[in-house]
């Protein structure tokens, strides 16, 4: 009985009073993120890095992890009552749940999310569980070429996290590569890139390109268009659903934990993806067709549930491959590091009561998360009416104290400045920041680990070929983009996600 | 969705175009090394040359058939105040220490939006600092003094 072995280690872990008190204050934190339209979860999770940095590592990637799946659950909040999705996931909660909100059954809507996001939490948690260790003694059987092939695959796959042209995607992808060259070679100890700084040696801090491009990029183009903020939100009432509510709800939250499952797992795959694919597969089984888009609760409860299940299962790349699905995860690897872990398979062996403890949050995580959110709605609502005038300068400040806490260098902090314009023009332009992040975190493992396969190998590059797992995987990569660059699923990646506009 | 000449599009291939040049430009400098033992420039001349493919078809697809985005007004004001509170910061964080440094970063953001009235903009900027140090100074002890050497204090 190695599981239960492994989940009570894991219960005994996050149940500690610390890990319990900033699981909560993760998920709190999360939900309020989700909720203020303006900061996500990345530019969050970023300003809060190096506060964790004192944390016993399992306690700060417990309160992580309660940031970034807390706020998938905050956005449907506010998707539902203001048709203002927090988080591009909860954009597809918005179409049938605000209408909801609008005929007076905003409660049942919001309770439908509730319940379902707590079933799919609980479900994915047991998935995560049962699946990461098998996965794990797969990756650890891998070599140089094999993560090679792997950290490329899951590269590519992120395209799908990018909405718009796929091609400025992998451009994206591939700058952010290049930006992780800066700094010390690891072989040899050259500088490059560094103009004769020796802040620059250790090479651009991910911290300040997830502020720069998620929160300063983001701040300017909130201040192009002020408006002021006017939430005329209903009242809240009747959150208990109808007998016939439930009936209905059944279905959808189980096929969409099944969705999101499975979805979360692609590295690079994601949340957004499970639960537009859930929302798709409910409108084509549904029975009542017609009130898609007019109220229906299916439309509610199967995509929380697909997007909750897919947060979840989206660790398994992260805890296993150290392959991060989402750019709070990238950030996350780099707490990781920062507490002398390497994100991978060993993590499991190594480091069991923080693996199993982190599982066994997410899952407490859950509990509080309805908790907190259905009985405060109304504290929710009322944070709403917070004047982003407030909120803009309170991001910057702290990015700016937070980023040169790191490691005490004005030139992290004027790195913030280079990356919020550069990612400021470059979303004008219509190119989403995420892959580049992703990018900018796995390109040092991708020079790494090609350059010593080709030690390996004596220099012959066709050993990523020759060995079978990775010549699977480019298959794949290779497949992925072919598939992302193919203009009939383009165009229907296109309608999906224009829905949510 | 409707494709034709992009502006927007030219613009973000250009940039592509241009960091990826400067990257294969500056890692030329390094040693490239042979495929046994790759040097240092090896890598970045490799993906640099990427970048600067992909930034060549997508200034070319802008040309022909791009995106239609519109690139919106931008926030001068915003852009101008930010960049400067930033680089303040991380110029006079040693010198002045946490609090004035704070204060003014403060300010000079709260400024940024176009519709903030000068008194609250302070009354923000002096809770802002408050809650800084408050949170990071007393409540998390980061090793940043309070006031610097440039007060004389």
């Amino acid at each position: 009985m190695e599981f239960f072995d492994n989940l009570a280690l894991g219960f005994s872990t996050a149940l500690l009073v610390q890990n319990v008190v900033y699981c909560f204050v993760g998920v709190l934190l999360g939900t309020m993120v989700g909720v203020l339209p303006g900061i996500g979860p990345t530019a969050t999770v970023a300003m809060l890095l190096p506060i964790t940095f004192n944390f016993e590592p399992v306690t700060a990637l417990i309160m992580l992890a309660g940031i970034y799946y807390g706020a998938q659950y905050g956005g449907s909040t506010t998707a539902i009552l203001i048709n203002l999705p927090g988080e591009s996931s909860a954009a597809v909660t918005a179409l049938d749940g605000h209408e909801m909100a609008r005929q007076g059954r905003a409660g049942p809507a919001l309770a439908a999310a509730a319940i379902g996001s707590f079933i799919a939490g609980t479900v994915a948690t047991v998935v995560l569980a049962v699946a990461a260790p098998p996965l794990a003694r797969v990756a650890l059987k891998f070599g140089p070429a094999e993560y090679f092939s792997l950290v490329l695959l899951g590269l590519i796959v992120s395209i799908a996290l990018a909405r718009g042209s796929a091609l400025k995607a992998l451009a994206m992808i591939a700058l952010g590569v290049l930006l992780g060259t800066v700094g010390q070679d690891i072989y040899t100890g050259t500088p490059r890139f560094v103009f004769d700084r020796r802040e620059l040696y250790g090479g651009i801090d991910f911290v300040s390109v997830a502020v720069g491009m998620f929160g300063v990029a983001e701040i300017l183009r909130n201040l192009e268009n002020e408006q002021a903020r006017t939430a005329i939100v209903s009242r809240v009432k009747n959150l208990w659903p109808t007998r016939e509510d439930r009936r209905r709800i059944v279905g959808p939250i189980l096929r969409g934990t099944g969705l999101g499952a499975g979805l979360g797992i692609l590295p690079g795959g994601g949340h957004v993806l499970a639960s537009f694919t859930s929302y798709a597969v409910e409108k084509r089984v549904s029975k009542r067709q017609q009130e898609f888009g007019r109220g229906a609760i299916e439309g509610v409860a199967g995509p929380e549930s697909a997007n909750n299940a897919a947060a979840q299962t989206s660790f398994i790349p992260l805890l296993t491959l150290g392959l991060p699905a989402h750019p709070v995860m990238a950030l996350m690897v780099g707490a990781f590091i920062v507490h002398g872990i390497t994100p991978g398979p060993n993590v499991i062996t190594d480091e069991p009561a923080l693996f199993w403890g982190l599982i066994a949050s997410m899952w407490i995580g859950n509990v509080l998360l309805v908790v907190l959110n259905l009985p405060l709605i109304g504290l929710w609502v009322r944070m709403l009416r917070i004047p982003y005038q407030v909120l803009f300068p309170m991001i910057v400040l702290f990015a700016a104290i937070g980023t040169y806490s790191l490691g005490f260098n004005a030139y992290d902090v004027y790195a913030i400045v280079f990356f919020g314009i550069l990612g400021y023009i470059l979303i004008k332009c219509g190119c989403e920041p995420a892959p580049l992040l992703l990018g900018f975190v796995l390109g040092p493992l991708l020079e790494e680990n090609l350059r010593r396969a080709l030690i390996i190998s004596r220099g012959d590059a066709s050993v990523f070929l020759t060995r079978p797992i990775s010549a699977a995987l480019l298959a794949l990569a290779v497949a992925a983009l072919v598939v992302a660059a193919l203009p009939a699923i383009r165009k229907r990646r296109e309608i999906v996600f224009t829905e949510e506009d | 969705m409707e494709r034709r000449r992009s502006l927007p599009d030219v613009l973000a291939g250009m940039i592509f175009v241009l960091i990826g040049g400067a990257f294969v430009a500056g890692s030329l400098g390094y040693e490239l090394g042979t495929p046994l033992r790759m040097g240092p420039g090896a890598f970045p001349l490799l993906v640099g040359a990427i970048v600067a493919a992909l930034g060549l078809a997508i200034v070319v697809k802008g040309l022909v058939a791009g995106e239609v985005i519109s690139f919106g007004p931008i926030p001068w004001r915003a852009v101008v105040l930010i960049v400067a509170a930033l680089l303040f910061f991380g110029f006079t964080v040693r010198g002045l220490g946490f609090v004035v440094t704070s204060a003014v970063t403060a300010l000079l953001t709260t400024l940024a939006s176009s519709r903030v009235r000068p008194l609250t903009a302070v009354a923000v900027a002096a809770g802002l600092t408050v809650a800084a140090t408050l949170i990071f100074v007393v409540g998390l002890q980061l090793r940043i003094p309070l006031w610097g050497p440039w007060l004389g204090l």
